[in-house]
């Protein structure tokens, strides 16, 4: 899709190095002349909002980690410290912990982004499985990051997710044991969950990395979703990255900046729990042990299964089908049975999206009540009952409605290219300079 | 704070503002109050922490410990004693005379001899814990253990109206509710453990403000929130300019865009 190099390299310095490491080269045909649709709308510029956050939350945690003390006497206090004491310490907390929350929304928007515009069919599938590997393993540094200021909330969280691999028959007991380090959540589990948090930001750096390739080789999907064409016609599809989308994207990035600036400044724990104010104590359960709002849509299908089913009992059934709602993500480009990516010419399928999107807000509210309380005070309706019926959709989207809706939709006329799509029926878009 | 409050209104119309988890068991929200910090622009109102120190050091350092916060705190940046003269708080001869107040054995310090080295405390001095450990506050207090309370007003939902509520909140146990040995009924919190402190005029103030429990009640709870979060005033400032420097930058490379794709049908 990139097509032939234009880099000219122009020193003498360039000329010899291009021959012997292209590196600006590839820089040049990534970032400068890589050839973009010129229809993307601001939904597109989460990609590289998320690649800025990414970069926050390295520098942030490097800084963090230099005052941080991984240990359960001295943990709580040493957050508390870089908080009081250390210089801007109160900035760089801040940042770091809002950063992890600002991080999960643009996710959240990228992933519906490219559930819509569907994003994820071919030639797209490789791509869009390196995001859900990037997703578990951002799921995997947040909660692990979210124990080391080992709180209330840390470390009963941690008990209650570790917990959950206990329920795995046969080598649940033997894995949990192996992850704690020992015969509960203690200095062992705190040492190397600090650990982890540190490496895998870098593994996520890595894979997306790999995610930007995937996305150059068939280059960015579009609104419309067509491809961009062949040949002398695709100039008139595309333009170059540089300045076109640098600028676009800087804007978008600002934006968000700045509502991410109001958090870190003016209300730096709203986002958090109360109880993790409070030292972790091994002795005192928190009234209700809640998640990080990013993670309680899964809390709620986790918890939504209270029954047997055959041999396999309600707490398995519940695990089993949190981690499945992240595996079907791995196999939607095979379960999308439609040929028609954007969602805009899918009349039907359209508000079973809408209602999906809806689904996953209402899983989050269940996760974050009591499954017992009452649906806005609905008697008898109770939370439990709404979150089942939320998972049942949830699922329901993707094995049913996606491949059905494929086969039975009469999909809308389409524009027959970008250009037109732009055009609408005025003459030929100018090639950008 | 308006701002906060639209916000936390908002979540928890989504339900994500996790399940309040103020007190166990569901007694009454605090009342809200207006407070000189409140808001974007609001700062502490420094007489008030002053007054608060006070109260803590008289009243309910006899309980409770404020292992976090140092003497020296008191006159850093933001802090009460703040002194322009005495950039370095360890300097400053108010901070240096409140700690020297203590005489005692400091954070498990011993002599050469290994005998506790009883000194008077020093600005870099944490303040003194009333007990010694956890079962001797215990043994105390009817069994209860009256918390740290170094970031008590971030550890409650409201945390400063919170604690200015629970000052004032001691009620007559309603029917039914049975108070266990040394307990009282607060309506904020249910049953107990700690009796309640404030009565008018328990403390002469330093300043002469005349000590009604309202407020006593109003600068204890200011002088915790200052505890659990002594950099707010510069927060908030950094973040005014933050906020200004973003908002000039963006409009910048708003105008780019717009002059970038002028001629560019998209
Ligand atoms: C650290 C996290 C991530 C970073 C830095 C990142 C970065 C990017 C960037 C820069 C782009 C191109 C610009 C754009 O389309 O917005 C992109 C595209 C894409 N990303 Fe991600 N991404 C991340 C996570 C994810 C996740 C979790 C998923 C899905 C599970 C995902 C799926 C996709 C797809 C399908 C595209 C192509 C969209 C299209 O062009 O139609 N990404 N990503």
């Amino acid at each position: 899709m990139s097509g032939p190099s234009t880099y000219e390299p122009k020193t003498g310095f360039t000329k010899w190095l291009d021959s012997r490491l292209p590196i600006v080269r590839l820089g040049w045909d990534s970032f400068v002349d890589f050839p973009t649709p010129r229809n993307l709308n601001y939904w597109w510029t989460f990609g590289g909002i998320l690649a800025v956050f990414l970069m926050i939350q390295i520098i942030t945690g490097i800084v963090l980690a230099m005052h941080y003390v991984p240990h359960e006497a001295y943990a709580f206090d040493s957050v508390e410290r870089i908080r009081r004491d250390v210089n801007f310490g109160w900035m760089i907390q801040s940042m770091h912990a809002n950063g992890a929350a600002f991080f999960f929304v643009a996710v959240y928007l990228h992933m519906f982004r490219g559930l819509y515009y569907g994003s994820y069919k071919a030639p797209r599938e490789v791509l869009w499985i390196l995001g859900v590997v990037i997703y578990l393993l951002m799921m995997a540094t947040a909660f692990m990051g979210y124990v080391l200021p080992w709180g209330q909330m840390s470390y009963w969280g941690a008990i209650v997710i570790t917990n959950l691999i206990g329920a795995l028959p046969f080598v649940g007991d033997a894995i949990r044991e192996w992850l704690w380090g020992g015969f509960s959540v203690g200095q062992a589990t705190l040492n190397r969950f600090f650990s982890l948090h540190y490496l895998l930001p870098f593994v996520i750096a890595g894979v997306v990395g790999l995610h930007i390739w995937a996305l150059h080789v068939p280059g960015n999907g579009n609104p419309v979703g067509l491809e961009v064409r062949g040949g002398k016609d695709g100039k008139k599809d595309t333009l170059p990255f540089h300045p076109y989308y640098t600028v676009k994207d800087g804007f978008a990035i600002l934006v968000y900046l700045m509502v991410f600036a109001v958090f870190v400044f003016f209300l730096p724990t709203v986002l958090g729990h109360a109880d993790n104010f409070i030292e972790a104590n091994p002795l005192s359960t928190p009234a209700h042990i809640v998640p990080e709002w990013y993670f309680l849509p899964f809390y709620a299908i986790l918890r939504a299964i209270t029954f047997d089913i055959g041999p396999i009992d309600a707490k398995l059934g519940g695990v089993l089908l949190m981690f499945g709602a992240i595996a079907i993500l791995f196999v939607l480009p095979w379960l999308d049975t439609s040929k028609v990516r954007s969602m805009r010419y899918r009349p039907l399928t359209r508000w079973f999206f809408i209602f999906f999107v809806l689904t996953c807000f209402g899983l989050g509210w269940c996760g974050a009540k009591n499954p017992d309380d009452y649906v806005l005070g609905i008697e008898g309706f109770k939370f439990l009952y709404f979150g089942q019926f939320l998972t049942l959709y949830y699922f329901a989207y993707f094995l049913v409605v996606l491949p059905v809706m494929g086969i039975v939709e009469k999909p809308k006329e389409r524009p027959a290219s970008i250009e037109a799509a732009v055009l609408g029926n005025k003459a030929s878009a100018q090639p950008a300079e | 704070m308006k701002m906060t409050r639209l916000i936390a209104a908002g979540l928890a119309a989504l339900g994500l503002s996790a399940a309040a988890g103020a007190a166990p068991g569901d007694y009454k929200a605090p009342e809200h109050h207006h407070w000189h910090h409140s808001g974007p622009f609001g700062t502490y109102d420094r007489s008030a922490i002053q007054r608060g120190y006070q109260i803590y050091v008289e009243v309910c350092a006899s309980c409770h410990s404020m292992d976090l916060l140092s003497f020296r705190n008191l006159g850093e940046r933001g802090g009460p004693f703040e002194d322009e003269r005495f950039p370095n708080a360890n300097d400053n001869p108010l901070v240096m005379q409140l700690a020297a107040s203590y005489t005692r054995q400091w954070a498990g310090e011993v002599d050469d001899a290994g005998d506790p080295r009883i000194r008077p405390g020093i600005p870099a001095d944490t303040f003194p814990a009333p007990y010694e450990n956890e079962q001797i506050a215990r043994g105390s207090n009817n069994g209860a253990l009256p918390p740290d309370l170094s970031v008590m007003t971030r550890a409650r939902h409201h945390g400063t109206d919170y604690v200015r509520s629970l000052m004032l909140g001691y009620k007559d146990a309603p029917e039914g509710v049975e108070l266990g040995a040394g307990q009282y009924y607060n309506e904020y919190f249910g049953p107990i453990s700690m009796a309640p402190q404030l009565v008018d005029g328990l403390i002469e103030y330093a300043d002469g403000t005349e000590a009604t429990k309202e407020q006593m009640a109003e600068d204890i709870a200011v002088f915790l929130t200052w505890a659990a979060d002594p950099h707010q005033d510069i927060r908030k400032q950094t973040g005014l300019m933050v906020l200004l420097f973003l908002f000039v930058l963006t409009i910048l490379v708003y105008l780019a865009y717009r002059q970038i794709w002028a001629n560019v049908e998209h």
